[in-house]
């Protein structure tokens, strides 16, 4: 069965250009911002979305993605939301991949058939959950996948050989490289050893892979786009969010526009960077 | 929930890490491979007389094990039932049940070659437990606390200092213990190489459920023995505090199997159940999730998110519990109970003045359902709860609630 995500890569590697992946967290600073943002992001550039579904102990997080949850649920924002605000951009675009991003809580507790047909429903197509690893595939994994709907797995840098066929065996979509050992908007990797480990992974799977953690600005996702098939842009998304707020911490004229702008800058820098990677 | 007809209670975990559905190993890829290092490397270890020898003589010579089984006359006299026997964990060298597992596990980090320690605390007994083995062993330590926390547990604080540990305030979420052990979790997976998490109590992802229950078991395999010796028979009743669970699952786990002993655990119904966020009564008052690498019950709102709790004792201020004690209530063998902070400051109050021993807030708990239990029983009952740390700490705090100057 092709995804959305498996046909919007297709569609990068025709293009010969790796795709921007834009993470915002659902109901940042409030429900009609984060949709508004939500439904200009393709626009901007974004060729991929994941949606972070806020929860109030995300443990892989640095403090820009910790607080913007913090921050959606101080305004409201449930899970049941989150869905429904993917079910309103679902109405207005049908090609742009959407990934929800989260941790295993909040769908355990919504119920995770009851979550992942609402999910269906609603136009989600792919799923990460931080918390829910290989030895736990029977839970959420696999369930999602028999739906239709891909789970992406994350690759790390202590993803060695021993372990790296747990991390591909159900992995579909494609793989997220997190590019360092640490938490989301910490420190940023090092492209040459992004690289290698890039290699080692394209050895044991098919699969597009997309980099990810501590890259902030268009000439660092210029850098990663010419080595993964997608670069994933989090903290300095949300941080931009953050820093546009009001003194009440409520959104203000310009925080749509500051994270859109953003998204351009990074677009442009991604859509720079050719693919060397032979066909 | 109806008693599951089993041959032994005492088999868990399987091999996925799971007793029944709760536990498991439910962290970020990042962390995987070091649980299953972890797993790998403690399997070895409690297979090697020279690492389980090592622990003996520490907890022997060091920690000051055995710690007493003391027959409580004053306070069998005053309940009027049940003859009442304390285990004096907080005789052990600073003062809790905390340092059983801590000897274990800096042991196991030494023998895995980590250079680096880092833990989570909430009260700060077990963050002194850590600063402790690691000045003891000489190694580099943080700790990971809650901002509220470190302002109103200041001596625990200053303990941990002197130790030479890094004590690093959290004021990330509500700046309590689940926060600190967010905190650490995220320190563990930013310096994968060379850190060990020393985890207090028996919860996280496997192996550390069973890990610290198998290094917290030396209280029950005492007791067993110390009672054999002064009464002749096993105990009947069992009864020890729950925060995450460690001082219980280490009391219970060798009894699990004797029918004939009744097992209460006694959670912190801080304001009471009936008020919402007013406490930290996981078992009474929760329901099933997952949260720091296990499948537990875990105070949360209707959306999964996780709630703070309350418990006017800051060690029991947490919104999870130890997955085997969530099993361990499914299958009927264990009695959860909660009590409440002004129950648990009577029992304090009342500890201290009739046998003058002052304990923490947290077995103050055990003990005020001990006070609501005892009498209902006969005299011949004999019962043991575990007095598993001293109150000291607790003076500043007890001393506002009661309105006294110090």
């Amino acid at each position: 069965m092709t995804t959305r995500i498996d046909q919007r890569f297709a569609d990068l590697k025709r293009q010969g250009r790796a795709g921007l992946v834009t993470f915002i967290t659902a109901g940042d600073p409030d429900l009609a911002t984060s949709s508004t943002i939500l439904s200009r992001l393709a626009a901007a550039g974004a060729d991929l979305i994941e949606l972070g579904m806020p929860f109030s102990d995300p443990m892989a997080e640095g403090p820009p993605v910790q607080l913007s949850s913090q921050r959606a649920l101080k305004a409201g924002m449930t899970l049941k939301k989150t869905l429904a605000m993917v079910r309103a951009f679902r109405a207005g675009d049908q090609a742009t991949p959407i990934i929800l991003m989260g941790y295993y809580n909040p769908v355990y507790s919504f119920g995770v058939e009851r979550f992942l047909d609402a999910a269906k429903e609603a136009g989600v197509d792919g799923l990460i959950i931080v918390d829910c690893p290989p030895e736990h595939d029977d839970e959420v994994c696999l369930p999602a996948q028999a739906k239709g709907i891909n789970f992406i797995r994350l690759a790390t840098p202590t993803t060695d050989a021993r372990r790296l066929p747990a991390v591909i065996a159900h992995t579909s979509g494609f793989v997220y490289y997190v590019s360092i050992a640490g938490v989301t908007g910490a420190k940023s990797a090092e492209l040459a050893s992004v690289e290698t480990a890039l290699a080692r992974f394209r050895t044991a799977t098919d699969l597009p892979i997309c980099v990810g953690f501590g890259i902030r600005t268009p000439e660092q996702a210029a850098a990663f786009a010419r080595v993964g098939d997608g670069v994933v842009v989090g903290s300095a998304l949300v941080s931009a969010i953050r820093d546009s707020l009001d003194d009440n911490g409520q959104a203000g004229p310009l925080t749509v526009d500051a994270v859109l702008d953003l998204v351009s800058a990074l677009a442009k820098g991604v859509r720079s960077a050719r693919l060397l990677a032979a066909e | 929930m109806s008693v599951q007809v089993l041959n032994s209670f005492r088999t868990g975990p399987d091999e996925r890490g799971q007793f029944g559905i709760f536990g498991g190993r439910y962290v970020a890829e990042t962390l995987m491979p070091l649980v299953l290092d972890l797993e790998q490397a403690y399997n070895a270890a409690r297979a090697d007389p020279a690492f389980l020898g090592e622990l003996t003589h520490l907890n022997a010579h060091y920690a000051g094990r055995p710690s007493p089984l003391y027959f409580a006359a004053r306070m069998t006299a005053h309940l009027g039932g049940a003859k009442i026997y304390f285990k004096r964990d907080e005789l052990n060298h600073t003062g809790s049940h905390k340092i059983n597992n801590c000897l274990g596990q800096i042991l196991l980090a030494q023998r895995m070659g980590k250079t680096r320690i880092i833990a989570e605390t909430g009260a700060g007994q077990h963050g002194v437990a850590v600063a402790t083995v690691c000045a003891r062993f000489g190694l580099p330590c943080v700790v990971y606390m809650g901002a509220t926390d470190v302002e109103r547990q200041k001596p625990n604080v200053f303990r941990m200092k002197l130790l030479g540990a890094e004590v690093r305030p959290v004021t990330a979420g509500s700046g309590t213990l689940k926060d600190a052990m967010n905190e650490a979790l995220r320190d563990w997976v930013t310096n994968v190489a060379d850190t060990y998490y020393i985890i207090g109590t028996a919860a996280g992802p496997h192996p550390y459920p069973a890990m610290v229950r198998d290094f917290q078991s030396v209280i029950g395999n005492e007791t067993r023995e110390q009672m054999m010796a002064a009464e002749g028979r096993l105990p009947d009743v069992l009864i020890a505090c729950l925060g995450g669970g460690s001082n219980a699952i280490g009391l219970f786990h060798p009894f699990l199997d004797d029918k004939s002993v009744t097992i209460y655990g006694v959670e912190a119904g801080g304001h009471g159940l009936d008020v919402e966020n007013g406490h930290a009564a996981s078992l009474t008052g929760g329901r099933p999730g997952v949260l720091h690498g296990n499948r537990t019950y875990l105070l949360q709102d209707d959306d999964g998110q996780i709630l703070e709790g309350h418990s006017i004792s800051a060690g029991l201020d947490y919104p999870g519990i130890g997955p085997e004690h969530a099993w361990l209530k499914e299958s009927g063998r264990v009695n959860y109970v909660a009590v409440t902070d002004t129950e648990a400051l009577d029992a304090f109050q009342l500890c201290t003045r009739i046998e003058g021993i002052i304990p923490a807030l947290e077995p103050a708990h055990a003990l005020a359902f001990v006070k609501k239990l005892a009498p209902t029983l006969s005299k011949d009952t004999l019962l043991v709860m575990n007095l598993c740390g001293r109150g000291d700490k607790d003076i500043f705090a007890v001393a506002e609630k009661l309105g006294m100057g110090m």
